[in-house]
C-alpha cells in the first residue's frame, strides 16, 4: 500500500493531525474534544503515516515501542488523581491552579489525567494495530 | 501510631528490595525495630493506665467515610504488647534459625509486612481498614507458610490457609458493610455503643454470622481448623509468631471487641460457647496423639484458641478478665515451646517425638526454658498460667446455666493440654539419650536465650503479678467491657473449690503424662475416619467447582467470536426480560417520532440500505464497507441531536475499525459462505430479539424522570464544581474520575492481552 498520493500527504498530515489531537486534547474541558479522542486522533495521525511508509518508518520515527506509553498513561492518571493526596484532600479531587488561559481554560490535575487517558488510549491502538501489521508482514 | 505500622511496611520494602546484604550477624540488627516498637507501646502505657486512650486520624477516603484511623486502648495494647515482644524474640531467633539462608532478606521483609499489618489490625479504629489489614495478615502468612517454596505441600498449605483466611475474610466484610449501614459510620469506637439500635436491626443475625465467618476462619475454631496444622509447614519462628501468639488470635480479638455490642444479642453468646467449646475438645484430644512436635503445638494452639471463643461466649467480666489473662499466658508459653521446638529439630534434625530422648544432658539451658514454658502451660504455681488457669475455672464455674458441664469439658481438656504441653517441654529431655541426640552440639546462644527470656517473663509475671494486673489487664477490661472483676489474681486463695481443682487437674495430667505413649499408631487409626474430615469436604468441593468450570468453559469460551456474541446478547437478552417482566412502564407518545427533517431521513435511509447491504452481501469487503457507513451514519445522527463529542469519538473509532479490517482481511476468507441456515435463522433471532429490547430500554429512559435530574445535575454543576464547560469531559475526568481511570486500566489491559498473543503466536510459528 504504497501509493505515491499517500505517501506524499502522510508526510504533512501526520505532523498536523498530531498537532490536533494535542489541541482537542488540551480544549477538552471546555469544548468538544477531551483525552479519548485526542488519543484516537493520534493513533489514526501515526497508523496513516506508517501505512504509507511502513511499519518501520513509524518505529524509528517513534523510537520506542508504542506499548510504553500504555502504563505511563496509567500512572500519570492515577499521579493525578493521588496528587490531591498530598494536599489533604481525598483521592481525584481536582487541584486548580488560578487564572483561564486560551484553549485550556482554568488547568488543573483533571488536565494530568486527561493526558494520561491521550497516552493510554494512543499506545493501546497503537500496540494492537501494529502487532497484527508485525504479524502479517512475516 | 501511623508512623510505627508504617515503619514496618517501609522496613519491608527495603528488606525485600535492598536486603542481599542482610548475612551474619547484621541480622540481629533487624530484632531492634520490634524491640523499639516495644518500648514506644510500654511508654504509652502509663497515660493508658489511668484511663487514657490514643486516638490518631489521617483522612484517606473520607467521602466514603473511610479514615486511616488508630486508637490505642487497653485490649489493643496487650496485642501490641504481644506483637512487639514475640517479634522481638522471633527476630533474633530466626537471624540464627535461618542462618545463611537464601532468601532471608525476603523472610524478613514477608515478617516486617506481617508485623505492619497485624499491628495496623488491632489498632484500627475503622472497619475498612481493618479488613485491609486482616486481609494483610493472611496474605503475608500465604507468604510466610509458601516459605520453603520448592515444597509442594508447604505451597498447597500456604493456599489452603489463604483460601479459608481470605474467604471468611470476605464475608467479614460483607458483615462490616451491613455494620456501617446500620450505624452509618465505620468508626469502630463508635459502633460499640450503639448496642440499641443493632439489637433492633434486621440485619443483625447476619452481621453476628459473617462476623463468625471472618473470626472462626482466622482462629482456626472447628470446623476451619485444618489450615493450621497444614500452615505449621513454615519455618519455626513463623510458626510461633504467626499461627500461635499473633495472627490465629486476631478473630479473637475481633470478637473480643465486639463482644460489648453483641453480648446477649440473639445467638451470639450460645453460638460461641458451642464452637469454642466444640473446639477445644477437638483440639486437645487430637493433640496428645501427635507424633511430630510441631503438630502437637498446633492443636493444642486450636484448642487454646477455643478455649478463648467459649471465654467471650460466656461474656461475664469475670470471662472477659481471664481471655485477657489467657491471651497474654498463651502467647507467652506457646511460643516459647515453639522455640523450643525449633531449637531441638535443629540440634536433632527431627520433631518425631518418639525418637528424641534425652536432651537433657546436652543443652541445659533449653531443658529450663522448655520446662518453665511447660509448667506455665499446666498451670503450675508461680507462672502466670497459673493465674490464667484459676481464672477461666472461676468464670466458667459461674457462668450459669451450663456452669458445671462446661466446667467439666474444660478440666478435662485441660488435662490433656497439660499432658501435651508436658510432652513437648519434658519429654524430649528426659530419658536414656537416644541415638539422634548428638553428644556435643553448639547451639547458638540465640536459640536458647529467646525461649529463656519468654519463659522467665511468665515467671516473673505469676510471681509479681501485681504490676500487670494493676496495669494492664484491669485497665484493659475496664475499657473494654466496663465492669470489675471480684476474682482477681491472688497466688493464695486459700483452700477452696478452685484450689482442689486446679491441684486435680495437674495431677491428673502427670498421671496421664507417665503412663501415656506417645506413638504413629494413632495416627494410621485417623485415616480412617478422613472422609469425615472438613479438609476432605473442602477438597471435594475445589474437585467439583473446577471440573463444572471446566466443562462450562469448553462450552461458553469455544474460541469463536460469533459464540461469544450470541452468548452474551442471550444472557443480556434473558437478564433485561426479566427486569422488564417485573416493572415495565408502557404508554409511551410516539409523537416526537413524526418530528424529523429531510437530513435525518435521508440518513436514516442510508442506515438501513447499508444495514441491508451488510447482512445479505457475500463479499466480505463490501460487509465491512456498509458496516463503516453504518458508523459514519451514527456520526450524522450525533451531529444532527448535537452531541459533538460523541460524533467525534464515533468517528474516529470507525475510522481505526476500518484499518483493524483492512488489516485482518488478509486472514479471513473472501467470501462469506453461508451454508447452514439454521445458524442464520438463529443468529436474526437473538439479533432482532436485542435490538426491540434495547429500543425499548431507550424509550423507557426517554419517559422516565429521573434520568433527567441527573443530567441537569451535571449540567449546572459542570462550570460550578469543576471548572469545565464541556460536560461531557467533566463527566469523564471529574465527576466519574474514578470509572474513567479504571476503564483505561481495563484498556490497558486489554492491549498488552493482544500484544501477548499475537506475540505468543508469533512464537509459536517461528518455532515450526
Amino acid at each position: 500500500m504504497t501509493t505515491l498520493i499517500l505517501r506524499t500527504a502522510s508526510v504533512y498530515l501526520m505532523p498536523l493531525l498530531l498537532l490536533f489531537s494535542v489541541f482537542i486534547l488540551l480544549r477538552g474541558h471546555y469544548l468538544p474534544g477531551g483525552g479519548f479522542v485526542g488519543g484516537l486522533i493520534a493513533s489514526i495521525a501515526l497508523v496513516v503515516y506508517g501505512y504509507a511508509n511502513g511499519i518501520n518508518q513509524i518505529k524509528s520515527f517513534l523510537r520506542f515501542h508504542p506499548g510504553a506509553l500504555i502504563p505511563t498513561g496509567v500512572s500519570l492518571s492515577l499521579i493525578s488523581g493521588l496528587l490531591p493526596m498530598f494536599a489533604g484532600k481525598p483521592f481525584m479531587t481536582n487541584l486548580w491552579l488560578d487564572g483561564t488561559y486560551p484553549i485550556i481554560g482554568q488547568p488543573g490535575t483533571a488536565l494530568i489525567f486527561d493526558t494520561g487517558v491521550y497516552f493510554v488510549v494512543v499506545g493501546t491502538a497503537l500496540t494492537i494495530i501494529f502487532s497484527i501489521a508485525e504479524d502479517n508482514e512475516k | 501510631m501511623l508512623t510505627a505500622i508504617v515503619l514496618c511496611f517501609a522496613f519491608a520494602l527495603v528488606f525485600t528490595l535492598f536486603g542481599k546484604h542482610l548475612r551474619g550477624r547484621i541480622t540481629y540488627l533487624t530484632s531492634l525495630l520490634p524491640l523499639s516498637l516495644f518500648i514506644y507501646f510500654l511508654g504509652l502505657q502509663n497515660s493508658l493506665s489511668s484511663g487514657g486512650e490514643f486516638l490518631s486520624i489521617y483522612p484517606w477516603i473520607s467521602s466514603l467515610g473511610i479514615d486511616l484511623s488508630f486508637r490505642l486502648d487497653g485490649l489493643s495494647q496487650i496485642f501490641t504488647l504481644i506483637i512487639t515482644g514475640i517479634g522481638f524474640t522471633v527476630f533474633l531467633y530466626a537471624a540464627e534459625y535461618l542462618r545463611g539462608h537464601p532468601f532471608l532478606d525476603r523472610f524478613y521483609g514477608y515478617l516486617l509486612m506481617f508485623m505492619g499489618s497485624m499491628l495496623g489490625l488491632v489498632l484500627s479504629d475503622n472497619l475498612i481498614t481493618l479488613f485491609i489489614f486482616w486481609e494483610l495478615t493472611s496474605i503475608s502468612s500465604f507468604f510466610l507458610i509458601g516459605f520453603n517454596h520448592r515444597d509442594q505441600k508447604a505451597r498447597k498449605a500456604a493456599l489452603t490457609a489463604l483460601v479459608i483466611t481470605g474467604g471468611g475474610g470476605l464475608f467479614m466484610l460483607l458483615g462490616f458493610v451491613l455494620m456501617g449501614m446500620v450505624a452509618g459510620t465505620y468508626s469502630i469506637s463508635e459502633i460499640v455503643l450503639m448496642k440499641s439500635l443493632f439489637s433492633d436491626s434486621i440485619y443483625l443475625g447476619l452481621i453476628v454470622l459473617a462476623l463468625f465467618a471472618g473470626a472462626f476462619t482466622k482462629s482456626a475454631q472447628f470446623p476451619f481448623h485444618f489450615w493450621l496444622p497444614d500452615a505449621m509447614r513454615a519455618p519455626t519462628p513463623i510458626s510461633t509468631y504467626l499461627h500461635s501468639a499473633t495472627m490465629v488470635k486476631a478473630g479473637v480479638y475481633l470478637l473480643a471487641r465486639f463482644s460489648p455490642l453483641f453480648d446477649g444479642e440473639i445467638y451470639w453468646n450460645e453460638a460461641l460457647i458451642l464452637f469454642g467449646t466444640i473446639t477445644f475438645i477437638y483440639g486437645a484430644a487430637q493433640s496428645i496423639f501427635k507424633t511430630d512436635l510441631k503438630a502437637i503445638l498446633a492443636y493444642t494452639t486450636i484448642a487454646a484458641l477455643g478455649i478463648m471463643v467459649m471465654l467471650i461466649g460466656i461474656g461475664t467480666s469475670a470471662a472477659i478478665y481471664a481471655l485477657l489473662v489467657f491471651i497474654c499466658v498463651h502467647a507467652l508459653y506457646k511460643a516459647g515451646l515453639f522455640l523450643v521446638v525449633g531449637s531441638i529439630d535443629k540440634i536433632c534434625g527431627t520433631r518425631d517425638i518418639t525418637k528424641i530422648r534425652g536432651l537433657r544432658n546436652t543443652s541445659v539451658v533449653l531443658f529450663v526454658a522448655a520446662l518453665l514454658a511447660a509448667i506455665s502451660s499446666a498451670g503450675l504455681i508461680p507462672t502466670i498460667g497459673y493465674h490464667g488457669k484459676h481464672l477461666i475455672y472461676s468464670s466458667v464455674m459461674e457462668s450459669g446455666a451450663w456452669g458445671i458441664g462446661l466446667l467439666v469439658l474444660t478440666i478435662a481438656a485441660s488435662i490433656l493440654l497439660l499432658c501435651a504441653g508436658l510432652l513437648v517441654g519434658l519429654k524430649p529431655f528426659t530419658g536414656p539419650v537416644s541415638p539422634e541426640v548428638p553428644l556435643q552440639k553448639h547451639t547458638p546462644p540465640a536459640m536458647w536465650i529467646t525461649p529463656l527470656l519468654l519463659g522467665l517473663t511468665g515467671l516473673g509475671m505469676g510471681i509479681f503479678y501485681r504490676a500487670p494486673q494493676e496495669l494492664l489487664f484491669l485497665p484493659a477490661l475496664e475499657s473494654l467491657h466496663g465492669g470489675i472483676v471480684s476474682k482477681q489474681m491472688h497466688l493464695w486463695s486459700g483452700t477452696d473449690t478452685l484450689f482442689w481443682l486446679s491441684w486435680g487437674t495437674v495431677l491428673a495430667g502427670i498421671i496421664l503424662f507417665v503412663f501415656f505413649r506417645p506413638s504413629h499408631e494413632y495416627s494410621k487409626r485417623d485415616k480412617k475416619f478422613k472422609k469425615f474430615h472438613s479438609r476432605y469436604l473442602l477438597e471435594q468441593g475445589v474437585i467439583n467447582v473446577k471440573r463444572t468450570f471446566s466443562f462450562l468453559t469448553h462450552v461458553l469460551q469455544n474460541g469463536y467470536l460469533r459464540y461469544y456474541t450470541a452468548v452474551i446478547l442471550t444472557f443480556l437478552i434473558v437478564l433485561i426480560s426479566l427486569r422488564m417482566y417485573t416493572g415495565f412502564e408502557n404508554g409511551y407518545e410516539f409523537e416526537f417520532a413524526l418530528d424529523f427533517t429531510f437530513n435525518e431521513l435521508a440518513t436514516i435511509i442510508v442506515m438501513v440500505v447499508s444495514i441491508l447491504l451488510a447482512v445479505f452481501t457475500t463479499s466480505r469487503v463490501v460487509a465491512v464497507a456498509s458496516l463503516g457507513g453504518v458508523g459514519l451514519c451514527i456520526c450524522l445522527l450525533f451531529v444532527y441531536f448535537s452531541a459533538p463529542d460523541l460524533a467525534m469519538t464515533q468517528f474516529t473509532i470507525d475510522t481505526l475499525t476500518v484499518v483493524l479490517f483492512v488489516l485482518l482481511l488478509k486472514k479471513l476468507p473472501l467470501y462469506l459462505s453461508k451454508v447452514d441456515t439454521g445458524v442464520n435463522w438463529r443468529d436474526l433471532i437473538i439479533s432482532c430479539t436485542f435490538g426491540l429490547l434495547v429500543t425499548i430500554i431507550t424509550l423507557e429512559i426517554l419517559f422516565t424522570g429521573s434520568v433527567k435530574e441527573i443530567s441537569n445535575f451535571y449540567a449546572e454543576n459542570a462550570y460550578l464544581l469543576a471548572k469545565g464547560k464541556n460536560v461531557v469531559n467533566v463527566i469523564l475526568v471529574d465527576f466519574r474520575g474514578v470509572d474513567t481511570l479504571i476503564e483505561i486500566t481495563v484498556l490497558a489491559v486489554s492491549g498488552l492481552g493482544v500484544f501477548s498473543l499475537i506475540r505468543l503466536k508469533m512464537g509459536i510459528d517461528r518455532e515450526r
